[in-house]
């Protein structure tokens, strides 16, 4: 399982999804109308690294974070 | 270093604290920003966020950046509720000479701004409001609104 988990504002649960890429993830998200503004704005990072492409590939235990628009200081 | 505090931070104690571990380290600048809230908006305050796991690497980052000028980075931030006129952030850098410190003091202030992966919310009426118009989306936002 793939634990997805939602950062900041987003008052989201965090989900624990059998899935093996980001698409797969993009997919089922975008499935949820609230969650539509906060998948166009946010950041994605997997096990603590920020990642670019859709493609990236996950594996049992990896930990995805939905990283929303910052504003230290 | 990286320091986070619940509240507002004690300001004078951390320069202070920040000084005396490096006035002997042969640094001939030291720079810090201080950044203090403002009674702005008919806010009570502001409070904060912090996803420490990303946060501390691009601090690191940094740091590693500083450190191939011979200079270091130190830098504090509040957790939670900060109250008007209270400060909740300080970034310092000490280097050899000035220039590095007045040149690293800026791109580091405003890439925090842009990539630390802190949340600011108005605090107002005891309510914690998103300060989403002054937020910035971090560098490759975006990636999983792709409609495919």
């Amino acid at each position: 399982m793939v634990k997805v988990e939602f950062l900041g504002p987003i008052q989201k649960e965090s989900l624990n999804l059998k899935i093996s890429n980001l698409q797969e993830l993009a997919t089922i998200l975008q499935k949820t109308p609230e969650m539509t503004e906060w998948l166009a704005n946010s950041a994605i990072a997997v096990n603590d690294t920020l990642v670019s492409s859709l493609d990236f590939a996950l594996k049992d235990g990896d930990k995805v974070s939905m990283l929303p628009p910052v504003c230290g200081g | 270093m990286l320091e986070l505090y619940d509240g507002g931070l004690d300001i004078p104690s951390i320069l202070k604290k920040w000084y005396c571990q490096e006035s002997t380290q042969n640094y001939g600048a030291f720079i810090p920003f201080v950044g203090t809230i403002r009674d702005e908006d008919g806010i009570d305050g502001l409070s904060f966020d912090i996803y420490e796991p990303i946060l501390e690497k691009w601090f690191q980052g940094w740091q590693d950046k500083a450190k191939e000028k011979n200079a270091i980075i130190k830098m504090a931030h509040s957790r939670g509720d900060v109250l008007v006129h209270q400060s909740s952030y300080i970034a310092a850098i000490f280097s050899p000479k000035r220039r590095v410190a007045l040149e690293f003091i800026d791109l580091f202030v405003e890439d925090f701004k842009a990539s630390a992966p802190i949340w600011k919310y108005d605090l107002k009426n005891k309510k914690r409001i998103y300060a989403l118009e002054r937020s910035t989306r971090i560098k490759g936002s975006g990636l999983l609104g792709v409609s495919t």
